[in-house]
């Protein structure tokens, strides 16, 4: 397949706007401004494209609610407070690609009418803050941001604001509170951001790497788009894959690419050529699968079908000498050190989880853990503001499900199964 | 004041003084060495804004520096995937080497650790940021190697 999201990533230059025109960049935006609002928002519904956070829901239909409330000013929000365990698939756009993003932006802000836009950048990029502010500055230099874009009459204007270490500001009304100068604590839901969102106004909240799609939309219309790869959730798609394989990295790949593929070809196979133990799909959040389970086409649709989700993409890998009780503890660990301490049963249940684990982990496990924890995990699920209880819950109940005979032998045995 | 100077133009960029207080926080800790009270009250100041709610949302947020640090600030990674490519044993061995504590300082003053969730580097784990130069593919040997460049 040709890259659409990493095309020219090898160029030293790619960040630059000279680079960036030169391979056809900022096209789309011209033609996009040849088109109505509302006709973009239709090409995107038709490009079926879905949010690439991690939830996946579908942007078209987003942008059609924000641009239908008849509330002014309107704010465009790109979330790149990439944060997700196991994820990094948004450096690469924003570090090498930053004119992608900005011309994703501003197609999008001319579609829903939004004047000001904020990317969200996560604290811990800061050298993707220094390339992002330049690309900025070189996008008002050329006229593609500002009062009067390309003297069409089109305003936006657009910052980097800089996050601090805080995962859950990748939430989109936690990063909403944020950019508000507060601290990152989600609202609840009703009402939408799409209508009461930054500063009470309509907000559109999209990833990074949904916002650099739009462009290609574009340029070769939602029905073309809706051919690449699963035409339930099309499009190309960024798959991160770490830990125990030959070359870990970031791959542009057809949506509904299967987990196999990308494990097996496009990243090697397992370090070393051990036995494959476990696969995390899609970021630290989502269950993990057992190596029965590695023919599943990696989309929005099928990972359900198997127990588990595509999140952001985010792949990882363990073999036959990875501790899984180790793993799991040290995902709570972060449960816990995120948890925003807003709802009680995700404040005190991730911490309960973590020091039950750790026991275990430590060879201080007791008959009982295995159903104390699956207990703690079942009273966080379903019962907080936003998912990242419902993500510690899931991690515990599918390590748990997924390797119970690993965490009994922890228990009894007072060591590990690797050992 | 060059503080003031660069919150001005923070403000500019959002529609309310409360929008500029994370950027404003950063400009504070450049100034100050570290959130101290007396930023925390600069920072209320300058954004018209109880200091109380300054505090408590500059303690949301990890990344900033809550107390003194060292002339170099190590934001090591030991989540999941750093963790399987051995980053306890560079946690270790900056205890070892340095006495370095995770959340403390070195005696003389040089470098500070924190220890981090994810910096989204998990394909070249282990990885840290010193300041903020980022490192990767770390073991035993090129930790010290690159940690020396830093006096």
């Amino acid at each position: 397949m040709e890259k659409v999201l990493l095309k020219n990533i090898d160029n030293p230059d790619s960040a630059r706007i000279e680079a960036y025109e030169k391979s056809g960049g900022y096209s789309g935006l011209k033609k996009a401004f040849e088109m109505e609002p509302k006709a973009i928002i239709e090409e995107v519904k038709r490009s079926g494209l879905r949010g690439r956070g991690g939830a996946g829901f579908p942007t078209g239909m987003k942008w059609d609610f924000a641009s239908r409330d008849p509330k002014f000013p309107k704010y465009l929000l790109c979330n790149a407070d990439e944060g997700e365990p196991g994820t990094f698939k948004d450096r690469p756009l924003l570090e090498k690609r930053p004119h992608l993003l900005i011309e994703g932006m501003i197609i999008s802000a001319y579609a829903l009418k939004a004047e000001y836009g904020y990317i969200y950048l996560r604290g811990e990029y800061p050298h993707a803050k220094v390339v992002l502010e330049e690309a900025i500055k070189e996008a008002y230099e050329r006229g593609y941001l500002g009062d009067n874009i390309l003297g069409k009459g089109v305003k936006f204007h657009l910052s980097v604001h800089q996050g601090a270490g805080a995962y859950i500001c990748g939430e989109e009304t936690a990063l909403i509170e944020s950019i508000e100068g507060k601290r990152g604590q989600p609202r609840i839901k009703p009402p939408f951001p799409v209508n009461v969102g930054a500063w009470g106004m309509p907000t559109v909240v999209n990833n990074v790497e949904t916002l650099s799609n739009i462009p290609y939309i574009i340029e070769i219309g939602g029905e073309a788009y809706s051919q690449i790869g699963n035409p339930e959730c099309p499009g190309p798609k960024l798959f991160s894959i770490s830990c125990c394989v030959e070359k870990p990295g970031v791959y542009e790949l057809p949506m509904g690419t299967p987990l196999k593929e990308i494990i097996y070809e496009h990243a090697g196979g397992i370090k070393g050529g051990r036995q494959l133990k476990a696969v995390i799909p899609g970021g630290i959040s989502t269950p993990v699968l057992t190596p029965d389970k590695i023919d599943c086409p990696m989309d929005f649709v099928n990972l359900p079908k198997v127990g588990s989700m595509l999140g952001s993409g985010a792949i990882m890998v363990f073999d036959d000498t990875v501790c899984m009780v180790k793993v799991c503890w040290r995902a709570i660990k972060f449960f816990e050190h995120e948890s925003c301490g807003k709802c009680t049963p995700c404040r005190e249940g991730t911490g309960w989880m973590r020091s039950i684990l750790e026991r275990i982990e430590g060879g201080f496990g007791r008959e009982g853990d295995i159903e104390l924890l699956q207990d703690v995990a079942m009273s966080i699920a379903g019962k907080t503001f936003c998912p990242l209880g419902d993500g510690a819950a899931n991690v515990v109940l599918s390590f748990i499900r997924s390797f119970t005979e690993e965490f009994d032998y922890h228990i009894k045995n007072k060591k590990c199964i690797t050992q | 004041m060059e503080f003031l100077k660069e919150i001005e133009e923070i403000l500019n960029r959002y529609p309310d003084r409360q929008g500029a207080l994370l950027p404003s926080l950063y400009v504070a800790q450049k100034e100050y060495g570290w959130l101290s009270q007396e930023s925390y009250e600069a920072v209320a100041q300058a954004l018209n804004l109880p200091p109380a709610t300054v505090k408590g949302v500059a303690t949301f947020y990890a990344m900033y520096k809550h107390k003194p640090m060292g002339r170099h600030l190590i934001q090591l990674c030991t989540n999941v995937a750093c963790m399987v490519m051995g980053a306890e044993r560079l946690v270790d061995l900056l205890k070892n080497k340095y006495g370095l504590e995770p959340g403390g300082t070195t005696e003389d003053g040089r470098f500070s650790l924190v220890i981090m969730e994810c910096i989204g580097a998990c394909d070249k784990a282990p990885a840290m940021l010193v300041d903020t130069d980022f490192h990767a593919d770390l073991n035993e040997k090129r930790i010290i190697e690159i940690l020396e460049s830093y006096k």
